[in-house]
């Protein structure tokens, strides 16, 4: 029992979302749009979700600037994911992509247009046409702030239909019925108020993002702490896949910062110390517009080799100058403010340092297309885990496989959050009334709660949070090796195993961010843990998960997603799922295994 | 003589000092806004002496003092580039984004941090947003439309979309409201740059057809017509945006439509 009573709220709808991102805002209003009783449970205001951040596009072939086919899109797709994504999965979303982009501009979103008053299509890393043999305009843009036009407009969509929102309520865990281990709702601190909150619904949609964080050097903000991720570890449930986590080519050299693809999509170019295009050398064919994986290996190559630019020779150049003032006020505004305040560059003189910046994780709870979770369960590897859903990053459904393509997760949060709100639709009634619990239903996680609150240990999370983004930086980099590996799973052992000494100094229940962080902290760790073992068990390079010890994809032996459980004594264990190979109808084939060359 | 009383809280104390890590090189003092809700009582400003060698924002000085000397301090933040509009705080006495804003920047001589002002304070740099975010919601900021949409995109050209700029980049910190004299006057009834600046937006969007009703409903002695054309809002926006401008456009096309 919990050192002190606490008193808890307790709140009945039929469906509760954790997150308002682009998957928990579509999710939310799609729920309302239905007619079932939706709760939105968010640790920051909508708008201030990490999607906001996201700039290239969203891909759809709507074929507005040329010719395409989603059939195009769904092999580069396959191909982009070095052939670990589920060809279902991805059919649903390359063919949905089409009306959902349209969905979204009927909903508002202020895309930039063609001169015929279409929507503004860019290129983008590993989009094609005919299966590889042209550049495909694939990348629907609202200038280079897609993600913020789309975020705001899905936040007021929301609005529209009257959603209900929990505005800065920080989910701590997942509740379970006791008597049947099934999901029924999870537990939450209102920070305004400091009281505690029992959501209560018949499904629960997990859509908190991603943990970037892990890292020490990400594009991502300082709430993407995956956190739905770290409440399914503690429930019990395995992750898919945490392994493949994705480097952005172009994060700004020393701030992180995000510098979109859609750079190199409207025309700009990497180059080295001897001001050498060396994408030519690694993709003949796409050169800068491969996939991210490809191009991040390349630049950690140069860099490598000598070919770094710098005091010590430890970035490359993002060049865009050539593109001219005007290209660069009107397709990319937003990264020319970001590059002149993070690197002091004038993008209508100068190129960008940048540097591979971790930006993306294909692993995730695994779900099937409809975004319910699923687990394997006595063989059966699509055993679906009743009234518990996951969308966004913080899923692997798996589209995305080894490496996700550039523009495909803005298509991914729409097209998940709209397939499971949905899919709620068909699977709860609304109104259905909610069971009794067991009076013990909220023990453990009010235990765990209290516990950390009044956390006495000897380390500051600060001091141990940097400990794991230093070891995650160094061990689970773009190329890893067994050395590094074993010595990385040793050493985030170590840290997790600390996390029983952590120290917190506020005792508050107001607005108490070194709770709050101390709980993100506990949350990546889990997926820290997971991310090192389940990369030291992969022995082949695939996608994003590169092992200079294993340089060749391996499909007789890793053709299938990983399955890490972590227990809370921090150790993992694994087991494995089948790539789903098959397509969903006959309108699209099966791309079969193939070497992958840009 | 008229006596005057101090509203509750207006009074700051001075707080604790934390002097700079010995070894410090660079050593810069940042006075900050302190209230905690549990311990009551009046607000007090805690000084700072931290060293800033390495470190480019004033965000990363909030986050080094929050890290490595007082983990109690608190603050928004996420996105920490500029565009999510968390951080959104008085440096110095101007409203703007702690992630954006760089130590070379402010003038010499030790940084004051606040809150945003004439907003109630949750605790220390957390101001109460709602009433904020209400009246955002009360604009009806969503594309109003009557006509089918068909199974394509509305088309809008380049011309129109151009309309957008300037107005849809928007990140909601409240920055210029909490620095607009009428907003701090009447706030529960002038809407504010940030939301008129929104309603814009939508006003001028070519594919809303509620121009009429959105007009209607802003043709308000108080709602619009607070506005004094002081331009705070347009001098602090973070985002080099121009709420004064906005307004203006909603002023004008009221004045065209009754000529």
């Amino acid at each position: 029992m919990p050192s002190e009573s606490y008193k808890v709220q307790t709140h009945l709808y039929d469906v509760v979302v954790v997150g308002a991102g682009g998957a928990g805002l579509r999710a939310t209003l799609g729920l309302a749009a239905k007619g079932l009783s939706a709760a939105c449970v968010t640790k920051v205001f909508p708008t201030r979700s990490h999607t906001v951040a996201a700039q290239g596009g969203i891909a759809a072939a709507l074929g507005n600037m040329g010719e395409d086919d989603w059939r195009y899109h769904f092999y580069d797709t396959v191909k982009g994911g070095d052939w670990l994504g589920d060809q279902d999965a991805i059919e649903y979303m390359c063919r949905e992509a089409i009306p959902a982009v349209i969905e979204l501009e009927h909903f508002g979103v202020p895309f930039s247009r063609t001169e015929d008053g279409r929507i503004y299509q860019r290129p983008f890393g590993g989009m094609t046409v005919r299966y590889g043999e042209g550049i495909a305009q694939r990348s629907c843009a609202a200038a280079d702030r897609t993600g913020h036009a789309i975020l705001h407009t899905l936040y007021t969509q929301a609005l529209k239909h009257d959603a209900k929102f929990f505005i800065e309520y920080f989910t701590t865990d997942l509740v379970m019925n006791p008597a049947d281990g099934r999901i029924v709702g999870v537990l939450a601190i209102d920070l305004n108020e400091g009281s505690l909150h029992f959501f209560r619904g018949h499904a629960i949609v997990l859509a908190t993002g991603g943990y970037g964080r892990a890292y020490f050097s990400c594009t991502g903000a300082h709430t993407q702490t995956g956190d739905g991720g770290g409440m399914a570890l503690r429930a019990g449930l395995a992750l898919q896949d945490l392994e493949f986590v994705q480097f952005h080519p172009t994060g700004i050299y020393g701030a992180g910062c995000l510098i979109t693809e859609g750079v190199r999509g409207e025309g700009g170019f990497l180059t080295n110390s001897k001001g050498e295009r060396f994408m030519e050398r690694y993709a003949p064919n796409v050169k800068d517009l491969a996939s991210r994986d490809v191009v991040s290996r390349a630049m950690t190559m140069e860099i490598r080799e000598g070919r770094g630019i710098g005091e010590h020779a430890d970035y490359v150049h993002l060049n865009l100058a050539h593109l001219g003032a005007d290209v660069l006020h009107e397709r990319l505004p937003g990264i020319s403010e970001t590059a002149r305040i993070f690197a002091g560059v004038d993008v209508t003189k100068e190129p960008i340092p940048v540097l591979p910046t971790v930006h993306y994780n294909m692993g995730g709870i695994p779900t099937n297309h409809h975004g319910e979770v699923v687990q394997k369960v006595d063989g059966d590897p699509d055993v679906v885990v009743p009234g518990l859903f996951a969308i966004g990053e913080g899923a692997c459904v798996s589209v995305h496989g080894a490496n996700r393509l550039g523009t495909n997760s803005l298509l991914d949060i729409v097209v998940f959050g709209r397939a499971a709100a949905s899919r709620c639709a068909e699977v709860v009634r609304p109104d259905t009334p909610h069971r009794d619990l067991p009076s013990d239903a909220l023990d453990a996680a009010l235990t765990r709660l209290d516990r950390l609150r009044h956390a006495d240990g000897g380390t500051p999370t600060a001091q141990l949070r940097v400990k794991m983004q230093k070891t995650m930086q160094a061990d689970a980099a773009v190329f890893r090796t067994a050395e590094t590996l074993e010595e990385g799973c040793r050493k985030i052992d170590e840290i997790n195993a600390q996390f029983a000494d952590i120290r917190i100094s506020d005792r508050s229940l107001i607005w108490n961010t070194d709770l709050v962080e101390t709980l993100e902290l506990a949350n990546l760790l889990g997926q820290a843990v997971g991310t090192m073992h389940s990369a030291a068990q992969r022995t082949e390079t695939r996608g994003g998960h590169a092992r200079e010890d294993f340089p060749e994809r391996d499909d007789v032996n890793w053709m299938k997603h990983t399955l890490v459980r972590v227990n809370d004594k921090g150790a993992c264990s694994f087991d494995y799922r089948p790539v789903h190979s098959n397509t969903l109808s006959d309108e699209v084939k099966s791309v079969p295994p193939a070497k992958r060359v840009y | 003589m008229a006596e005057f009383t101090l509203p509750k809280m207006s009074k700051v104390r001075k707080g604790k000092h934390h002097a700079a890590k010995p070894g410090a090189k660079n050593v810069r003092s940042f006075h900050v806004y302190r209230w905690d809700p549990d311990a009551g009582g009046n607000p007090r400003m805690d000084t700072y002496e931290v060293d800033v060698a390495g470190s480019a924002m004033v965000l990363d000085i909030l986050l080094k003092i929050k890290d490595e000397i007082d983990p109690t301090l608190t603050l928004r933040r996420s996105c920490r580039e500029g565009v999510c509009g968390s951080c959104s705080m008085n440096i110095d006495g101007e409203n703007t984004l702690a992630c954006t804003k760089g130590l070379d920047e402010l003038p010499q001589g030790p940084v004051s941090v606040y809150p945003l002002p004439h907003l109630p304070v949750v605790k220390d740099l957390v101001p109460d947003l709602r009433h904020f975010y209400a009246q955002y919601a009360s604009i009806q900021p969503w594309l109003q439309t009557q006509s089918a949409a068909g199974s394509r995109e509305r088309l809008q050209s380049p011309d129109d979309r151009k309309k957008l700029d300037g107005l849809y980049e928007c990140i909601l910190c409240a920055c210029c409201t909490a620095a607009c004299p009428s907003s701090w006057w009447n706030p529960d009834r002038f809407l504010g740059p940030a939301v008129l600046l929104q309603a814009n937006r939508w006003i001028v969007d070519s594919r809303d057809e509620a121009t009429g009703e959105r007009l209607d409903d802003l043709d308000d002695r108080f709602k619009l017509y607070r506005c004094h054309t002081i331009m705070n809002c347009t001098n602090t926006c973070p985002k080099g945006l121009n709420p004064a401008k906005a307004i203006a456009g909603i002023k004008q096309l009221l004045v065209s439509r009754t000529v």
